[in-house]
């Protein structure tokens, strides 16, 4: 089985219907998504934007497969999701390298996982560790490394399995201002060459109007999608363009919708895998 | 923690006070001092002592004793090492086990190793199995505790990334959780190491024939009481050495626990 660098790929598409998402445990459950109805078209990229605890994150925990819909139906391309896929990448606000691999066998992990010989999986990691700009970095550990290779690093080994989608909770939001503006450039860098689906959670309107060919605006808990913004900017995006008229406007519509009602108690931030209290979640493997 | 100290200059406080507590040592034996509530008259004298350790060493006895309790170490230890993370990795990971084996288990923990002397003698009909059973028992625990800790306290986003990125059961098992829990399990096998030369000592001293337990406790019955000091320091010696043995290893297996920036 051979691991290239792959040409575009036409699937990806999602597709929610009437989603509900319970989180918690006993007395604790509550519903953090409320009947979602969504459908994103391959290719395209989309931000979910809304304030924290608004539950953007635990729609992104089942679309990874990793938290099950308590109603409703959730497809990628023809197939029902049903748990965790490489097809379907996820990468967390802060990093889940492993800390006992060295950074070539982080990134080649998943081929590993697919039975490739490690010479092979090796040659397809380098690739991609050159992609993300950390060639000369390979046989670093993750501890080794600043904040923003890290992610650099977890990019790269959620891209090594050719995903049809790529999941992001807040992937840039534990990154200085700086680091975190090289790292949207190289996103997007990254996706003209895979053209995967990605969704991108954030609660930073610049992030999503800068990134997103899309914007998805959701209100606080019960999660609802409250608004479906098409962004008209052209590609390729420079730095300049936060601050022409259109992005300025639609910037402010943003933050018209996020304060949008009386004001709401600060809710705890959800994950992808559930409630804020993650220790207590038992996976079964 | 570390016994590589940075320069000579920092030898000079340790080695003044290890001196210092030699000469004491030297005065109070020599001096046959009597306290009233403890007695040296009969507390051999350090250089008594070099001059019995000289002569264990060139003896062939020396070895034969070594070899004893060395063995029944390595047996009980390595036993415990298996056993202890086995169960461990199976209780910290899955409820089933820990429905299952963990109610037993914490009802035999409190008992302390050596109480189990007197049935182990009866269970096993060799003294040299009760022996490495007791040694067993005492490692047992502290391996066991400690891997299901380091179980318990893995990262719940590692494994859950290691699933999205395609690894399945088994996989999950031998990339994730072992590797997250080594580091607790090699903690808990120092301790296990500490706990097992003083269970073995124990049991040599009761039940034992031969060994560097039963070295030092033979010494006592046929009043050669220098060589009680050179056993204790002897089995001082040896606890060290296999402590330090568990500390290299720790440092092969785990070569991403010393990377630094």
């Amino acid at each position: 089985m051979n691991a290239p660098l792959p040409p575009t790929t036409a699937a990806g598409r999602i597709a929610l219907d009437q989603v509900s998402i319970r989180v918690g445990q006993g007395t604790d459950a509550f519903t953090a998504v409320d009947r979602v109805d969504l459908d994103i078209a391959p290719g395209e990229f989309v931000c979910l934007l809304g304030p924290s605890g608004c539950g953007k994150s635990t729609l992104l925990g089942a679309l990874a497969g990793h938290l099950t819909p308590s109603a409703g139906t959730l497809h990628i391309d023809d197939g029902a999701v049903t748990g965790p896929s490489s097809e379907r990448g996820l990468v967390f606000q802060h990093h889940t390298l492993f800390p006992w691999r060295r950074v070539i066998d982080n990134v080649a992990f998943g081929l590993k996982m697919r039975g490739i010989k490690r010479a092979e999986r090796h040659v397809t990691a380098r690739e991609l560790l050159a992609l993300v700009g950390l060639a000369g970095f390979e046989q670093r550990y993750p501890s080794q490394l600043s904040g923003g290779m890290q992610q650099r690093v977890e990019i790269a080994r959620v891209l090594i399995g050719q995903p049809r989608v790529l999941l992001m909770d807040e992937p840039f939001g534990a990154l200085d201002a700086l680091t975190r503006l090289k790292m949207q450039q190289l996103l997007l860098d990254v996706w003209t060459r895979f053209r995967t689906t990605v969704v991108f959670v954030t609660h930073d309107i610049d992030e999503a109007l800068f990134l997103a060919d899309r914007i998805l605006v959701m209100s606080p808990r019960p999660g609802r999608i409250v608004e479906d913004l098409r962004l008209p900017f052209a590609r390729p995006r420079g730095a300049d363009l936060s601050t022409s008229a259109d992005f300025v406007a639609l910037k402010r519509h943003c933050l018209a919708l996020l304060h949008h009602d009386a004001p709401v108690p600060p809710l705890p931030r959800l994950t992808p895998l559930g409630a804020p209290d993650i220790r207590t979640l038992q996976f079964a493997i | 923690m570390s016994l590589r100290l940075p320069n000579p200059a920092a030898w000079v406080l340790p080695g003044i006070s290890l001196l210092a507590s030699v000469l004491l040592w030297h005065v109070l034996a020599t001096s046959k001092l009597h306290l009233g509530l403890v007695t040296f008259a009969n507390a051999p004298s350090p250089r008594e002592v070099w001059d019995a350790g000289l002569d264990l060493l060139q003896s062939p006895k020396l070895l034969f004793h070594l070899g004893h309790s060395l063995w029944r170490v390595f047996a009980g230890f390595a036993a415990a090492a298996v056993a202890g993370i086995a169960l461990g990795l199976a209780i910290g990971r899955f409820g089933w086990a820990r429905g299952t084996l963990l109610p037993p288990l914490e009802v035999l923990r409190p008992i302390p190793a050596v109480a189990w002397i007197p049935l182990s003698v009866l269970l096993f009909p060799s003294s040299e199995v009760s022996m490495i059973f007791i040694t067993f028992v005492g490692a047992l625990f502290p391996i066991l505790l400690a891997t299901i800790h380091g179980v318990e306290g893995i990262d719940a986003r590692l494994v859950a990334s290691a699933r999205s990125l395609g690894a399945r059961r088994w996989r999950v098992f031998t990339e994730v959780i072992l590797p997250g829990a080594a580091p607790a399990i090699v903690t808990g096998l120092a301790i296990g190491m500490g706990t097992c030369w003083f269970c073995l000592v124990t049991a040599e001293m009761i039940s034992g024939q031969f060994g560097i337990g039963y070295y030092t406790w033979e010494s006592y019955t046929l009043q050669n009481y220098a060589n009680i000091v050179v056993g204790m320091l002897l089995i001082g010696v040896l606890g060290m050495g296999s402590s330090a043995l568990i500390r290299t290893f720790g440092r092969l297996a785990m070569p991403w626990r010393g990377a630094s920036r």
